[in-house]
């Protein structure tokens, strides 16, 4: 299963942010789309960072004022990018393994989806209960 | 408003399609102890079951035991079969607006990706599903030709059609002749000049889609010798190590059967099945007629991604190919429905935990829900449905409970019988099809086989004899 699929499957689009806008805003897009993080992209669609629920957290904390500075000044640059056909299992890896909770998934460039790890345990949970139900039916099959 | 699911007031709902998650869908509402619900099953040809009866390989009837569950679900007084109905037809959205207070479309992924190289069309060039279609007996695909008079063909793809595909290729005829494979196909493999027949991987045999089981059974096929190239088994620095990370024994094992059989002699069996790893098609060759006469490919190797997964990248290196058949199976896409909406790009009904959603304005439509791969996209195993399916009824049963529901003017059942059989008097209940299937089950008896389908919608109906008119 590739995350091309795992789009297609939650069917739903990226909620993205532009670095110039303010936290404020950010906490208002999370709070509406129900979300942990945003992705942050240029004019063209593309991601320069993202910034999660933790990060605003972590810095209102040491400030109050947090609320007033542009997204840029606290997003994490160095994001880690997908693409729609990367492996489920490998992005399940990378997420373990960087402790990052979502991938924003890109395609020629632009952004087009976000993973989040809900979604992979998700998909896996899915998998694995899909591959059991099946195997059960063969083996009562078979005892008939 | 009083709202329905009670046994006086049942919810009423119409399920599009009859393969695997369509039936899962029933048996979630039906279970359910709390809930008056009746629910009616459109099919759009007289026979159920979906991809079982017409995907899954007849040489594999264990899978095609599921049936077995769906008849259970079938035998509830409170489910209707409408076999040879269909939606959008002799149905419309607006008719069963009128006549359900829930539709839920499980149409499942019925058409095929294309490759999108030049030369696709060609003739000799084929989806790999009309191919399964065909042999399946598939009323829709009894026409197609495949010239298997030629002695090389190509399947593109190694998932589990491309597999399935290569092994009926590969099968002697009497193999065949103990499966429920049409008399159609059985025939024209029987006069099959078949003698090599080649599975296009992209990736190396670590990245490999098909299962070891699979595999196994086409090392282990009667007349067919398996040939795997030594250099393009091994396996490469990258593979070697992410190997080695994820200690995944599954993907050990299938390198190791696979470096098995790149040791293997033939041993002079009538047919060769020639595994390639690491290519990929660029062109299909035509000759002056228009028929394909060789595959142009590209040699791989593999690269890592950002997020750390395995892909095929082309060198300079080329090959061709010559084969005069090719079938390609590079993956399902969905097929849009008269009125729902619809991600082109994605092949699903636009949906959230099976609500069909506003493409623009993400707002659910009230009534419409979505299950199976017309939800989720071609993916997993036909269990895999189940959950899929009780997370869509979930999604209704909330949906139910806060009175977001269609409100049909005529949501007694007398009522969707009479339309359905003034706009279709031919249509097929369950009773009916089970008849079908005894019949079937009958012809097969005699030939020592497990069935003998019909493949003929005319022929499904005469079979039934004259009908009782309602």
């Amino acid at each position: 299963m590739n995350i091309a699929s795992l789009l297609a499957a939650t069917s739903r689009p990226p909620i993205a942010i532009r670095p110039e806008q303010s936290i404020r805003e950010a906490v208002a897009l999370l709070s509406r789309h129900n979300i942990g993080a945003l992705v942050v992209v240029n004019a063209a669609d593309a991601p320069v960072g993202i910034i999660s629920e933790r990060d605003i957290v972590r810095e209102a904390a040491r400030n109050e004022q947090v609320f007033t500075r542009p997204v840029s000044e606290i997003m994490t640059r160095d994001v880690i990018t997908g693409l729609p056909e990367d492996d489920l299992l490998s992005v399940a890896n990378l997420m373990t393994e960087k402790r990052i909770r979502h991938v924003p998934v890109v395609d020629k460039g632009k952004l087009i989806g976000i993973v989040s790890i809900g979604d992979v345990v998700k998909a896996q949970r899915d998998k694995y209960r899909g591959e059991v139900e099946t195997l059960e039916t063969q083996i009562l099959a078979d005892q008939k | 408003m009083v709202l329905p699911g009670t046994p006086a007031a049942p919810l009423r709902v119409a399920i599009i399609g009859s393969g695997p998650a369509a039936f899962y869908t029933a048996e979630h509402l039906l279970k359910r102890e709390d809930l008056g619900v009746e629910l009616d099953m459109f099919e759009r040809l007289p026979t159920p079951f979906g991809l079982v009866r017409g995907g899954v390989a007849p040489d594999h009837q264990k899978i095609k035991s599921v049936a077995a569950a769906f008849d259970k679900v079938a035998a509830d007084p409170r489910f209707r079969f409408y076999g040879y109905v269909e939606f959008g037809k002799d149905v419309t959205l607006a008719d069963l607006r009128e006549h359900y207070h829930q539709i839920v479309y499980a149409t499942g992924a019925q058409t095929d990706r294309r490759m999108g190289i030049p030369g696709e069309d060609l003739r000799g060039s084929h989806p790999a599903t009309e191919f399964v279609a065909w042999y399946n007996g598939h009323p829709d695909y009894q026409d197609c030709q495949f010239d298997l008079q030629q002695e090389r063909v190509a399947v593109v793809g190694v998932g589990n059609v491309a597999v399935d595909v290569a092994r009926i290729l590969c099968r002697t005829p009497d193999e065949l002749a103990a499966t429920d494979i049409s008399e159609r196909a059985l025939e024209a493999l029987r006069q099959s000049r078949v003698r090599e027949v080649y599975m296009l991987g992209r990736r190396g045999p670590a990245q490999a889609a098909f299962t070891n089981p699979e595999i196994k059974e086409l090392g282990a096929l009667g007349g067919a010798d398996i040939v795997v190239l030594p250099e393009e088994v091994r396996l490469d620095e990258l593979s070697r190590a992410a190997l080695e990370k994820s200690q995944d024994r599954a993907t050990q094992k299938k390198v190791e059967i696979l470096h098995g059989y790149a040791q293997r002699t033939p041993s002079g069996k009538p047919r060769k099945l020639i595994l390639r790893f690491l290519v990929s098609p660029v062109e299909l060759i035509g000759n002056a007629d228009g028929q394909v006469v060789a595959i142009r490919l590209v040699k791989n190797e593999l690269h890592a991604t950002a997020a750390g997964t395995l892909q095929p990248r082309p060198t300079d290196n080329l090959e061709e190919l010559p084969v005069g058949l090719v079938f390609r199976s590079v993956g399902y896409k969905g097929v849009v429905l008269p009125g729902v909406p619809f991600n082109d790009d994605w092949g699903v009904i636009v949906n959230d935990k099976g609500r069909v959603l506003d493409p623009d304005t993400r707002r659910p439509v009230v009534g419409e829900y979505a299950a199976g791969w017309i939800k989720r996209g071609p993916t997993g195993v036909i269990g895999t449905n189940k959950p899929d399916a009780a997370e869509t009824v979930v999604s209704m049963l909330e949906d139910l409970a806060q009175g977001t529901i269609l409100t049909p003017a005529h949501p007694e059942p007398a009522a969707a019988e009479a339309l359905i059989r003034q706009r279709q008097p031919n249509c097929v209940s369950y009773a009916e099809w089970r008849r079908l299937d005894e019949l079937e089950v009958a012809r097969g008896r005699a030939a020592g086989r497990p069935r003998v389908k019909f493949t003929r919608v005319e022929e499904m109906l005469a079979a039934l004899g004259p009908r009782q008119k309602a």
